[in-house]
């Protein structure tokens, strides 16, 4: 059996004592992206963090396997090692460290080390890709950005580190329609037979422009939907209720 | 190649490691002994072969000293180790200072080849002092600026050569009973630099002293006193290192600058005490007519760090500034700030002052702006931000202001910020280690000021930062 590249077995979490997710599994195989959906404070962030391994999410119970390696204990930084990016939500900012400063930094410490004149061609070349101008990798990282400057630096260091698997929480909220395709463009560019993601949105509008291959949707700690990408339209029609009425049903 | 790094340089290739932390258990040919009385002041005066004039000095700053308490600043942070009667108050080695490292002792010589001093001296300095324990062991200057009358000598022979300038400036600024300590520095005194940059000269690369402290028990007074003449330009820069030894060291200096009419001095410090230092200095500095003073004072080790760099702006538009970076670690305190007094109209002054506590340590800022009555159009702006990097560190910053009259501007801004997990996990979720990302985050905070020093120093301080912070990963 082909390797899947995430697997979220039976995950109980909690944070402040308070439960986030119950017995909860996911499995994304290698080169597909998938879609997670649901209410807000369905811990959907909480997810994705805790894959990225952020420290202040007790898993109770469950594994979370990657590539056939369990990395429910590994830092964060071992995780990213591995290949696993999360471009977030809500960047934080780094005052006094210039954007290219830290990307060079996290390609050094990923083994991915370049000669200056390379990394900043290379820089250079993704910037344009994504319409940013020469002096934003000169600026300190996030400081003063706008929300479609905080994406963009999100996906450039994505484009820069070339990771396996990315975790894209809500990497559409606060981009105007072009900003959404070029971001979408540059995130297809991507995609390969090995190379994979997860997905987490509240629209529709994002998944126009890159095609998932499953959508998951999420309640009370649970999935309780498993399907094809064409539940979303539905979904923004009718809204949550429709799947409250399917399973009525 | 980073001398005032307490583990290793950065360029792993050349595999040299200049690590602070050694010694040379060796033999001094003069030695005052244990403990201060009248008996060390006269030793050390009779083996210098002073004038009488010093020696009277001498012993009335002992008196001083004797006579002053324990200064209330220093009580709260414990110092009931610092015992005035287990020191060593001078040690050295009969052979004056060389102008050649190979006529440098073998123990010295290796000493600062291994912190990477002579290499340095051949980069980019125009003229060195390399002092060991009490002596200066090394001093050269280049030729052209002898030539054009620059005098950089230890402060032995500045008394003995230039006695004119020399005792015309000598305690002009920090008289003996200024403090306990620069009483006892004025007591017992030896080694420090003389500098005199005559009128209109500009020393373009800097001038720099590098103390070392080599034996245990020990004392280093040095006295450093800079004169620069009209239109006359000079940076000179100071390090300072020691090995970790169990037992308690004192580091008491005394720096008086005095820049005259139109003239500059740049002051640059980067003190790496290991953690069993005192280090308990009296800085102060004097700006004549148009003339601008600047001291930058990096302070990244010893035990107990207490220094409040002064300007006095005396004449008119004279301008002063104070860059200062304070790196606590744990166990340790940098009880730092600046002093900055106005005496005459369009004076202007600058603080910046930032610090770093990490663990357990402290940091603190004193900070006093004086604008004297009737007086107008001075300025001054002072900005202290305070890092904290875990929950138990600490900062503290005490600015006290007294400005006469409305006519002049004054600013004051502090900040304190925390490196918080939310940055230390969007770092690493990059696949940086979670102590390369409080490096990061700690060189972000400096950056904006380390911009502001010469290019040599900003490296270094930089790697020196990484070293403490992060000393597993200096590859």
């Amino acid at each position: 059996m082909e390797m899947s590249a995430l697997e979220v077995r039976n995950l109980t979490l909690s944070i402040d004592g308070k439960l986030i997710l119950n017995d909860f599994s996911l499995t994304i195989p290698t080169g597909e992206i998938h879609v997670l959906m649901g209410k807000n404070g369905m811990g959907k962030s909480s997810l994705a963090k805790t894959i990225a391994g952020h420290p202040d999410y007790a898993i109770s119970q469950g594994k979370i396997i990657f590539h056939g390696e369990d990395i429910t204990q590994f830092s964060p930084e071992e995780r990213a090692q591995r290949g696993i990016f999360l471009a977030f939500q809500h960047p934080v900012e780094i005052p006094g460290v210039s954007t290219a400063n830290f990307i060079r930094s996290a390609m050094n410490a990923q083994n991915k080390k370049m000669e200056t004149v390379a990394f900043y061609k290379l820089l250079h070349e993704n910037m344009d890709r994504l319409e940013l101008s020469r002096n934003f990798s000169a600026r300190p990282l996030n400081v003063g950005f706008s929300g479609g400057e905080k994406k963009r630096c999100e996906v450039l260091q994505m484009l820069m580190l070339q990771p396996s698997f990315v975790i894209l929480d809500e990497i559409d909220s606060g981009l105007d329609i072009d900003a959404l395709k070029l971001v979408a463009k540059n995130i297809n560019s991507l995609r390969s037979g090995t190379f994979s993601g997860l997905i987490i949105t509240h629209y529709q509008r994002l998944l126009d422009h890159i095609i998932p291959d499953q959508v998951h949707i999420l309640e009370d700690g649970k999935i309780i939907h498993y399907g094809k990408p064409e539940i979303v339209r539905e979904l923004e029609e009718k809204g949550y209720a429709l799947l409250d009425q399917e399973e009525a049903l | 190649m980073t001398p005032f790094s307490a583990t290793a340089s950065e360029n792993g290739e050349q595999n040299k490691v200049h690590s602070a932390d050694f010694h040379f258990d060796m033999p001094y040919a003069l030695d005052a002994g244990i403990g201060l009385n009248r008996d060390t002041v006269e030793y050390i005066s009779t083996v210098k072969d002073e004038d009488p004039w010093l020696r009277a000095f001498r012993l009335r700053a002992l008196e001083t000293f004797l006579a002053i308490p324990m200064p209330e600043v220093l009580k709260p942070h414990g110092i009931d180790d610092l015992n005035f009667d287990k020191i060593r108050y001078y040690l050295a080695n009969n052979t004056g200072s060389q102008r050649s490292w190979d006529d440098v002792s073998p123990e010295v010589k290796t000493t600062f080849d291994r912190l990477g001093i002579p290499e340095r001296e051949q980069k980019f300095l125009a003229g060195i002092e390399a002092q060991f324990d009490s002596e200066a062991a090394y001093n050269r200057i280049q030729d052209t600026l002898t030539k054009e009358g620059v005098i950089f000598v230890d402060s032995a022979v500045g008394l003995k050569k230039y006695p004119e300038i020399f005792r015309k400036y000598f305690t002009s600024v920090v008289p003996i009973g200024d403090n306990k300590f620069s009483a006892l520095n004025s007591a017992v005194f030896s080694g420090g630099s003389f500098i005199f940059v005559p009128k209109g000269v500009k020393v373009k690369q800097p001038l720099q002293a590098y103390f070392r402290i080599n034996a245990q028990n020990f004392g280093q007074f040095e006295r450093t006193l800079i004169v620069v003449d009209e239109e006359a330009e000079v940076t000179y820069m100071e390090g300072c290192t020691a090995p970790r030894f169990e037992t308690t060291t004192l580091h008491s200096a005394v720096v008086e600058l005095i820049a005259l009419k139109n003239s500059k001095i740049q002051y640059i410090t980067v003190q790496n005490w290991s953690n069993n230092v005192y280090n308990l200095v009296t800085k102060r500095s004097i700006a004549h007519e148009n003339a601008e003073i600047r001291w930058i004072d990096c302070n990244i080790g010893s035990k107990l760090t207490v220094k409040y760099p002064a300007i006095l702006l005396a004449g008119k538009k004279s301008r002063g500034e104070v860059l200062s970076i304070a790196l606590a670690a744990d166990q340790q305190i940098q009880d730092t700030g600046a002093r900055m007094i106005h005496l005459a109209n369009g004076t202007t002054s600058n603080i910046i002052s930032k610090s770093i506590s990490k663990g357990n340590g402290l940091a603190s800022y004193k900070g006093v702006v004086h604008v004297n009555e009737n007086l107008e159009g001075c300025k001054n702006n002072t900005q202290c931000d305070a890092l904290l990097i875990d929950s138990c560190s600490q900062s503290d910053t005490y600015p006290k202001i007294t400005v006469h009259g409305n006519k002049n501007n004054i600013q004051h801004e502090a900040s304190v910020s925390k490196i918080d997990e939310e940055r230390l996990y969007y770092l690493q979720q990059r696949g940086i280690s979670k102590g390369q990302a409080t490096s990061l985050c700690v060189n972000g905070f400096v950056n904006e000021l380390i911009q502001e020093f010469p290019l040599e120093y900003s490296v270094e301080l930089k790697h020196l930062i990484d070293s403490v912070l992060n000393p597993q990963s200096n590859a």
